[in-house]
């Protein structure tokens, strides 16, 4: 039967996270003014991401994805290859291409599972030979972010969930797939496949592995 | 009985009488003093051979005088690829004090290369798919001399799984592949750089073995040569040598290999453990001071305090011969001296194989003796260090002294967790283990990276722990792990368990007779009983 391996992105395949590219986006606005408060609010935001990141992932997603509220879809989007050549591109950890490379020589489905913004990742998606991806998505109305997610917001278990119907719609085996992440958020993702790994794990995600005997892989 | 029992056969080979005292013996990171039965035969490892007085010199000399060879100095010229191999960590054990003798002949040779005008060469060590070294390793090995001029652009760990660092170099005629390392098949000279410690090691298992890619090894690591080598460390009886050799040929005729082998003698411990190596019934109240004091500072450290303790205490050994040229003549010299040094005759097999397990193996270095390797250390090479037949009977009991704690080191054996956890509980065969899951584990993307980017075995190297005790299992009736804590990792290994060594001998006894002769291989000891 056919399996997969489920990657998570940001500080599993690259080094960059949800913050650096609301930062590249902060100084990328429409005239200096915008560019200076856009940047600054960003950079005092950094504590209370943190801070809630380690309480909630959907708080944390409610909270940060505010900071989008007002963008344009066409400034997001024509900056999107920007931000992949600057930020995104130079951020893919060494060992990444051959995890990726080793895992397709296996014939298994390639298919990363990330709370990033599609608009954001496309390019990386293409630069690193990945088909099936799932992201984030922002909700525009008249052209202009809300500053919300559309549904399903793709973070903790609703990683696992959409895994799981994913490989029954593709026909995959779970047991034999294989999936990589590097935050404690992800453990639901790591618990439905039967070869789950630590990627660069943080420290509570490195204590679970330890504890289940799961693979502790440094790709930097 | 009495002069009977004291009457020598070999300064090595000693009879428990009645007023013997009692036997000290490693039990992973403990030290243990056993009462045996009377009549019990306990091998000691041969006194050491004396070592060279001028490593340096004798090192030169080899050089200069090579088996079958042009003298290397002969074979340089400026402009030449040259690629020096050597052994990894796994050589000698412990990791022996510094200067490591192949910092020495890496200084000499480097320094004749630089003068004849070679500048380009690289170092690669031939860890196959043992773990790679750590720089800090790799400092203390090559001295920071060496270190600080090719570390880490020209001297680095190789790497079976780069694909573009490795190239088909073809295969034998009974079809084993040999796929190598791509710098060293491309260079015009291999000067390969070997610390012979059992008579497996070197010869043309260095450069074919050490060298190469999963594939290449999986042709001859596999239970049926095991099975076939009566025993692996006798290279005349050893299949496993054959095929290698197979492939070695291949390789001098694919390659130019100038290769450099050391002879160390079995001077493992000088100065506070000195008394491991000797008789206990000859122990000086100094030495049961040593013994005494070393078991109580023991007792009260924590597990990983003490074999941070062991680890740090290094090897002792000294350089007894060295040859240089052509692999075959050399690799027989080598031996040859090897078996000098570590032949110990003796007359009879046993029914009773006793054998403590020291925290000392070529797999866990700076590491964990997790339950597998206690099962190669017992079931594989204690087993298999005999030349002619087997100490031990056939169907006789191997009693082996070891915790046998169930602790894994999450960075060097990953693959080994999931073959003890997932694998042993729904099979010991190894022909079952190898078609079902060797490849599995070989080509798990996780195992892979961590063997590639980080100090982890390979995802394939628990399966040959499991083949490199093949022989052993298919040879005992029995075997009883004495002083094991739990009962699980004994179970999942097959064996029965015992409270203590008492208690086994007397589970021993029960299944082969109260006259049931007893040996003990008195550890830690490199050895090889000569069986006539």
């Amino acid at each position: 039967m056919a399996a997969a391996a489920f990657y998570d992105l940001e500080g599993t395949l690259v080094s960059t996270n949800l913050v650096h590219t609301l930062g590249f986006y902060a100084k990328n606005q429409q005239g200096l003014f915008r560019t200076i408060k856009k940047s600054a609010t960003t950079l005092l935001s950094i504590p209370i991401f943190a801070a809630t990141d380690q309480y909630s992932r959907k708080v944390f997603n409610d909270l940060f994805f505010k900071r989008y509220r007002g963008e344009s879809e066409d400034r997001l989007r024509f900056f999107a290859e920007e931000l992949f050549e600057d930020v995104l591109k130079p951020a893919v950890f060494p060992g990444a291409f051959e995890l990726i490379e080793k895992s397709r020589s296996l014939g298994l489905r390639q298919v990363i599972v990330t709370g990033a913004l599609d608009l954001s990742v496309v390019p990386l998606m293409k630069y690193l030979g990945i088909d099936d991806y799932v992201t984030n998505r922002l909700e525009f109305v008249n052209g202009v972010a809300t500053g919300r997610l559309l549904p399903p917001v793709v973070a903790a278990a609703t990683k696992a969930s959409w895994i799981r119907t994913f490989a029954e719609r593709e026909g995959l085996s779970l047991s034999d797939s294989y999936a990589y992440t590097d935050s404690m958020s992800d453990l639901p993702m790591l618990s439905v496949v039967g070869h789950p790994a630590a990627v660069n794990p943080d420290m509570r995600l490195k204590q679970t592995a330890l504890h289940h005997d799961w693979p502790i892989l440094n790709l930097k | 009985m009495s002069l009977q029992l004291r009457r020598k056969t070999h300064e090595s080979v000693i009879y428990i009488d009645r007023d013997s005292a009692p036997r000290v013996m490693p039990s992973g990171e403990d030290f243990i003093l056993e009462d045996l039965p009377i009549g019990t035969r306990v091998i000691y490892p041969k006194p050491p051979i004396k070592g060279l007085p001028n490593r340096e010199a004798a090192i030169r000399y080899a050089l200069n005088h090579p088996h079958d060879s042009d003298p290397l100095f002969a074979q340089l010229y400026p402009g030449m690829k040259v690629t020096i191999a050597v052994d990894d960590i796994s050589l000698p054990l412990p990791p022996m004090a510094t200067p490591d003798i192949r910092q020495t002949v890496l200084e000499i040779v480097c320094e004749m290369l630089a003068g004849h005008g070679v500048d380009d060469v690289h170092i690669i060590i031939a860890n196959c798919l043992h773990r790679k070294m750590t720089e800090w390793e790799m400092k203390r090995m090559a001295g920071s001399k060496i270190f600080d001029e090719f570390y880490p652009d020209r001297y680095y760990n190789h790497d079976a799984e780069w694909p573009e660092g490795l190239v088909t170099l073809g295969e034998t005629k009974h079809k084993e592949p040999l796929r190598m390392n791509r710098r060293c098949a491309e260079s015009d000279l291999v000067i390969y750089v070997n610390i012979n410690l059992v008579p497996m090691d070197g010869g043309h298992k260095s450069v074919a073995v050490g060298l190469c890619d999963y594939e290449s090894l999986r042709a001859h690591h596999e239970p049926q040569t095991i099975r076939d080598s009566d025993s692996y460390m006798d290279p005349a009886r050893s299949e496993l040598n054959h095929k290698i050799v197979r492939l070695g040929k291949l390789v001098d005729e694919k390659m130019n290999v100038f290769h450099i082998e050391t002879a160390i003698n079995n001077r493992m411990y000088t100065g506070a453990l000195d008394f491991l190596h000797k008789n206990e019934d000859d122990f000086t109240s100094f030495d049961r001071l040593k013994f005494e004091g070393i078991r109580r500072t023991m007792s009260k450290l924590p597990r990983a305090a003490r074999r941070k303790m062991l680890h740090a205490m290094p090897s002792q050994y000294e350089m007894i011969a060295c040859h240089a040229g052509r692999t075959e003549p050399v690799h027989d010299k080598i031996v040859e001296k090897a078996f000098d040094q570590y032949a110990i005759p003796i007359k009879g097999q046993c029914d009773i194989l006793i054998t403590g397990i020291p925290d000392i193996s070529p797999y866990n270095v700076y590491s964990i003796l997790n339950p597998l390797l206690v099962q190669v250390m017992a079931l594989g090479y204690h087993f298999n260090f005999y030349r002619g037949k087997p100490l031990l009977k056939k169907g006789g009991v191997l009693i082996l002294h070891h915790p046998c704690y169930d602790e894994f080191d999450h960075n060097f054996h990953p693959s080994y967790i999931e073959f003890f956890n997932r694998l042993l509980p729904e099979t010991r065969d190894a022909f079952v283990l190898r078609d079902k899951y060797e490849r599995e584990f070989a080509n798990n993307p996780s195992y892979v990276e961590m063997y590639r980017r980080g100090n982890a075995y390979h995802g394939a190297h628990p399966f040959f722990m499991w083949y490199w005790g093949e022989n052993g299992r298919q040879h005992v009736g029995k075997v009883i792990a004495a002083g094991a804590e739990n009962a699980h990792v004994p179970a999942m290994l097959g064996w029965e368990r015992a409270d203590n060594l008492t208690e086994a001998i007397a589970m021993a006894r029960s299944y082969m007779g109260r006259s049931a002769e007893i040996t003990m291989l008195h550890q830690p000891m490199i050895g090889i009983a000569d069986m006539e």
